[in-house]
């Protein structure tokens, strides 16, 4: 990773300054650093194996493969002529160089909360990494997707730009939370429920997606199926390790927790905690009353549980802090979409290994083992005991989940 | 004419326990660390998960996690009037494959061995004299004691978050612990496993004629645990599929438990697969190696070059490197010059099978280590004299598995089939059970490996050949065990009892374990010692055999593992804190 | 165009950097990592179920021979089913037919060398080889023991008998160790029997009913300490048992 070697120059924070970029400046760099971690561009534009922002991970959308670019400085295939407006625009618009309008895969509808300063802090990060010569045909939908101008209707009806405005019957580091979930880290780009033409349902922020064969989770603070239960303790340890006594991080949360939580500082997961525990008004959804335990699909799944779940999860679903999941009580388990659970039952899944917590655990795959009534009552089951109420699964979703999954 | 590849810091030949160790240390000094490993690497989701883990077939008989002969084997002969003929299916003794090495499919025993056994030679001939001992006998002193291997000791069993009860911390005395055992720094990082009625049992017989049983020390997590690299296990199901088998539930120490995440955290370590490294190259003076050729799965060759060898690829195949690269003199028993190869040993086990009456064992119900122990005839801790052996072994109930391809016990005088062979099968399986002794294997002048004049393995390097036999020591010392195990079984009340002393010869056909130990062994004098007391070759400064079981001067009464272990953490000590700062020979 | 829920998946499950050491042709011959654990979802290496159907390595004639012999080594009574009826003879046709009857794995380069009996098992001959050779043996000396017969057509006491003789040695088979044979049989038998039903013997747990194993289970936390109390649940195989099923 290239540095600048400059001498640090002081600068004057205020969100409302415009000043001179001085890419030299070493604290605006590695502002922009850490900025870039808070967005995990690294998610999207570096390719695995690949240079740093380099590009070139195909990301594979319900209309076909896009490409993230090369945002390296690299002048001809990166982003080395873009100019500050133009980055700029790229964030708070949805604009790419030479105005060609970007698909939200490129979440500026979150990245428009953020600062202008922040914004430039990123740019004069961008400009220091090794520039990388890595020609990327980004826009790789079939037609008519590919028509990026079809973008003006869709931002017209889903997309408002703006910056972060502070709530100002909230403390400092509840406005901070916010701006981070809102904004660079766009948690809502998974976490929040889509419409049908993939705009954010604003008035559900939070309270879970489906996207390709996973589901996001609730992390709203409802206490059946959000995170009400889990202390502010809770989130930032999860935050910080990927694990707490709830749960470990898997699949695309747990690239997130490597990549960019467990690398933000400690006041700022905090401040993302206090937003998270305090994120609105949001009635519990009613508690629905399980199936019942002599029902013939839930006595199949506990004989299903018992032989095999128990030995890692434990007969009354406790499981083993930090290593396996806790299902008695999890809202996770409870969530309205078991689309997660019947994929981690299907294909398995691993923890994120962080430096604290390096040992990475991972649930083996069922697929072989199961058949799909019986992954369906054993869901059934874990969704249904210990307290736990919910929807029964059927055999039927599992089927067409297990056909139209990927390996990965 | 093999490639040559950018030179590393340390190559590591192997990564199994000891690799991993070495791996682990020297990439967090900043060291840039290379593993090489002929196996395929291991992961416990994927190879060995709670769902398909449970095949006695696949795994304990078939041996689907082993060495495959054809890949590597021995031959083997019991004296030196035979001719060697190739191991040709793994038996007696099954060496590991792959990341995680045997470290994966162990049972967990984790012993140390005792105080005067570090000083063996000196302490046997000042207690009953130097005629004591058998003229073709060629134990020796460690060159380290146990006071100075002790903390090593504990940083091993902390890595593995070993279940136990101290019997002795600084030299106080606990009570519920092995009263023999040398001094503890800390009690055991993990209370001790529960115990099954058999367990239990013995260990009531034990008390009742007059012995102190205690629990064995197990690297079977007792309750969940987190080692200081921050790699977390969890509890120990007993589920009884433990040797021979990967842990599915993360519960059992091994590489991939303990260390091998962290490690591979580390960017300035790569761990390199499928390939088989095929000997150390030294330069034109011969007294410094430049690095290591391997080939891969297509038989290409190819050169990494390094500043430090360490050799971790299991005992038996370290002292076969050795003898490939031509480092250090090879041992000729014949003229009895030489110290690659000698004083090979083994380990000299026996059991007392027991049937009882109106019980309810479940087998099954097992870990690997879990079982009460008596320590009482273990090493010099009973006066020998009279007895016309040395050495002793510690015995007691640790039954394994109730794995019924292997596991099914029948009164003596059976049928090995037919209608009576089922109906006593039916009926004994679960209220017999097989107690043990497993006891020390001393050294001789005609115990030894070398290189084999005939047999070639499949890249045309000459098989290792293994010459052994039992010796009336350990065959005495055997019979003397399995009649104290016997004296404490009758007070068990059994229905049956059926002694089964270790009798000679040494036989491939039947498994007893898989602790070979020596060939390169650790001394002060390298007249009689192939590696310094920092595990470092005499002859090659920059080759270091960490701890395998190879550098044992003789066997004691105690499983490898622990001492393995300690001695790995002791040579990565001595490699960063003195090799590095001035590499060149440090005796 | 009806559009559809257009949030893209961006992240795709990213394994740790495993890259592939190519030379020249671009042929996979070692593994490297570094920078992280590899791992893939979906990935599991369990056995290979056996299904019913036809022999894959016995031609009928063996087979019946074999079915006969596992039914006497293994009898039916009223502790459960014999070895016929458990599918040790399927078990063992597909072992023969597998890596296991290959003798894969094995150091079987020559010179091949009588030795000493604790050097270990010496013949060229596969456990394939051995079942051809010894059962062609064994059903020659049944031919003219007993006035042409096959062995499956003797009554049980007479299979008794001739297996009995085999054990011992005191039948004489042509070119073949009859002692030796009848032991790798009487092995692979009992493998069958107690070997996960997965296999194609062990069938409907049979084996492992008639002693009390319960399986391909892994978790007894809570029975350790229950001293002498019969473990209540069935057997379980790597496939599962009946109870996994839903009653309609």
């Amino acid at each position: 990773m290239y540095r600048s070697l400059a001498t640090a120059t002081l600068l004057v924070a205020t969100c409302n300054v415009t000043f001179a970029q001085d890419t030299q400046s070493f604290d605006r760099i590695e502002r922009g650093r850490y900025l870039s971690v808070l967005g995990d561009c690294a998610a999207c534009h570096t390719a695995p194996g690949g240079q740093p922002f380099a590009g070139g991970l195909a990301l594979q959308t319900p209309f076909g493969k896009l490409v993230a670019p090369n945002i390296t400085p690299d002048r001809e295939t990166g982003i080395g002529n873009m100019t500050d407006q133009e980055f700029i625009a790229a964030l708070h618009e949805g604009r790419g160089m030479n105005g060609k309008r970007l698909y939200p895969a490129m979440p500026y509808p979150a990245y428009t909360k953020m600062s202008e300063e922040d914004v430039l802090a990123l740019r004069a990060y961008f400009a220091t990494v090794l520039p990388v010569s890595n020609r990327v045909i980004a826009n790789q939908l079939p037609f008519p997707f590919n028509i990026r101008q079809a973008m003006m209707f869709w931002n017209t009806v889903n997309f408002t730009p703006g910056r972060y405005r502070p709530d100002p019957q909230k403390s400092a580091e509840w406005n901070r939370g916010a701006y981070i979930v809102e904004g660079a880290a766009h948690c809502g780009t998974c976490h929040t429920p889509k419409t049908i033409l993939g705009g954010d349902k604003n008035d559900e922020a939070l309270a879970g997606a489906a996207l390709q064969g996973w589901f996001a989770p609730n992390i709203t603070t409802d206490s059946h199926r959000g995170i009400g239960a889990w202390s502010k303790d809770d989130l930032i340890e999860y935050l910080k390790t990927g694990t707490n006594n709830w749960t470990l991080a898997s699949g695309p949360m747990a690239e997130a927790v490597t990549h960019s939580t467990s690398r933000m500082t400690d006041e700022d997961i905090s401040a993302i905690a206090t937003y998270l525990k305090d994120s609105g008004e949001r009635d519990s959804t009613r508690k629905p009353d399980p199936v019942v335990a002599e029902d013939n699909v839930m006595r199949a799944g506990a004989a299903i549980y018992k032989d095999s779940c128990a030995a890692c999860h434990t007969d009354s679903g406790t499981g083993e802090v930090h290593l396996f999941p806790r299902l008695a009580g999890s809202p996770l388990v409870q969530s309205g979409d078991p689309t997660t659970l019947v994929r981690m039952v299907l294909l398995g899944g691993r923890a994120g290994s962080t430096a604290s917590m390096p040992t990475a655990p991972a649930m083996p795959a069922f697929d072989w083992r199961l058949n799909n009534a019986q992954i369906a009552a054993v869901l059934t089951y874990v969704r249904n005991s210990w307290g736990n109420a919910a929807s029964a699964v059927s055999s039927v979703a599992v089927a067409n989940q297990r056909d139209t999954g990927t390996r990965r | 004419m093999p490639r040559k590849l950018p030179p590393k810091d340390v190559v590591i030949i192997g990564l199994g326990w000891t690799g991993s160790i070495l791996g682990y240390e020297l990439a967090k000094a900043g060291l840039d660390v290379v593993a090489i490993e002929r196996g395929p690497w291991r992961d416990t989701a994927t190879d060995f998960p709670p769902g398909y883990s449970q095949d006695e077939l696949r795994y304990a008989v078939r041996l689907d996690l082993f060495l495959r002969p054809d890949q590597e084997t021995l031959t083997f002969r019991n004296n030196m009037n035979q001719t060697a003929l190739p191991i040709r299916n793994f038996v007696s003794f099954l060496p590991g494959n792959g990341v995680g090495g045997a470290g994966v499919h162990w049972n967990g025993q984790t012993w140390r061995f005792l105080p005067t056994d570090f000083r063996l030679r000196t302490h046997l001939e000042q207690r009953y004299g130097k005629d004591a001992l058998p003229a073709d006998m060629t134990i020796q002193d460690w060159p380290l004691s146990y006071d100075e291997i002790e903390p090593f000791y504990d940083r091993f069993e902390k890595l593995c978050g070993t279940s136990g009860k101290a019997g002795n911390i600084k030299g106080v005395k606990q009570s519920g612990g092995n009263p023999f055992e040398g001094w503890r720094s800390s009690e055991y990082p993990t209370p001790p496993l529960k115990q099954g009625l058999g367990a239990t049992l013995f260990a009531e017989a034990a008390r009742k004629t007059g012995h102190t049983p205690f629990p064995q020390p197990a690297s079977n997590m007792s309750e969940a645990y987190t080692n200081p690299l921050g790699m977390k296990l969890g509890q120990c199901t007993y589920c009884g599929f433990c040797e021979r088998f990967g842990c599915g539930n993360y519960s059992k120490a091994s590489p991939q438990t303990c260390v091998l995440p962290a490690l591979l955290r580390f960017p300035n370590f790569t761990a390199q697969t499928e390939s088989e490294v095929t000997r150390i190259n030294l330069d034109s003076t011969g007294k410094r190696a430049t690095g290591v050729t391997y080939v891969d799965t297509s038989g290409e060759e190819w050169e990494q070059p390094a500043n430090i060898v360490l050799v971790c690829a299991y005992a038996l195949f370290n002292v076969r490197l050795m003898l490939l690269s031509g480092i250090g003199k090879p041992y000729d028993a014949q003229t009895g010059q030489g110290v690659v190869g000698r004083n090979y040993a083994y380990q000299t086990t026996s059991s007392v099978a027991v049937i009882l009456k109106d019980k309810i064992l479940n087998p099954f119900i097992a870990t690997g280590a879990h079982g009460m122990i008596v320590d009482d005839y273990n090493g010099d801790n009973f006066d020998h004299a009279g007895l016309g052996f040395v050495g002793g072994g510690y015995m007691g109930m640790g039954q394994t598995n109730g794995r019924p391809i292997s596991t099914r016990p029948v009164p003596s005088g059976t049928p090995k089939w037919g209608a009576r062979w089922k109906k006593a099968t039916s009926e004994t399986y679960n209220r017999a059970m097989s107690l043990s002794t497993h006891a020390s294997s001393y050294s001789y002048k005609d115990c030894y490996l070398d290189l084999d004049p005939s047999y070639r393995d499949r890249l045309g390097r000459p098989l290792m050949r293994m010459t052994f036999d039992f010796h009336e020591n350990e065959l005495k010392m055997s019979a003397f065990l399995t009649e104290r195990l016997a004296e404490i079984a009758k007070a068990l009340d059994p229905v049956e009892l059926t002694k089964n002393p270790r009798k000679g010869p040494y036989t491939l056909n039947a498994y007893q374990t898989t602790h070979n130990t020596g060939g390169t062994v650790m001394g002060g004098d390298p007249a009689n010692s192939v590696l310094n007391r920092y595990c470092q070759s005499w002859d090659v400064h920059n080759v270091f055999i960490p701890g395998g079981a190879s550098v044992f001067p003789q066997n004691h009464g105690y499983n490898p593992t622990d001492t393995v272990g300690a001695l790995a953490y002791w040579t990565a000590d001595a490699i960063k804190d003195r090799y590095l700062r001035n590499p060149g020979p440090l005796m | 165009m009806k559009p559809a829920a257009a949030t893209p998946s961006r992240r795709v499950l990213l394994t740790s950097a495993t890259a592939f050491l190519f030379s020249g042709t671009a042929v996979a011959r070692a593994r490297i990592l570094n920078g992280g654990m590899p791992w893939e979802a979906g990935t599991a290496t369990p056995p290979v179920p056996v299904r019913p159907g036809p022999w894959m390595f016995f031609t009928s004639d063996e087979a019946a021979l074999i079915e006969a012999a596992v039914d006497r080594l293994i009898p039916a009574d009223e502790r459960g089913p014999g070895g016929k009826e458990a599918g040790c003879a399927v078990f063992i046709d597909r072992q023969l037919a597998g890596p296991y009857g290959g003798a894969a794995g094995l150091y079987m380069r020559p010179p091949f060398m009588p030795g000493a009996s604790t050097q270990g098992y010496q013949s060229p001959d596969t456990p394939a080889a051995r079942y051809r050779q010894g059962l062609k043996a064994l059903a020659g000396y049944v031919r003219s023991a007993f006035s042409g017969k096959s062995f499956s057509n003797l009554d049980t006491a007479q299979q008794d008998e001739v297996l009995t003789g085999l054990e011992s040695g005191s039948i004489a088979l042509k070119d073949t160790k009859g002692a030796d044979f009848f032991a790798l049989l009487l092995q692979n038998t009992q493998e069958g029997f107690f070997a996960d039903p997965i296999y194609g013997g062990n069938r409907d747990m049979a084996g492992w009913k008639l002693v009390g194993f319960p399986g391909a289970r892994y978790d007894y936390r809570d029975w350790v300490g229950r001293h002498n109390e019969v473990y209540p649940l069935p057997p379980v195989s790597i496939m599962g048992r009946a109870e996994w099923t839903a009653k309609e």
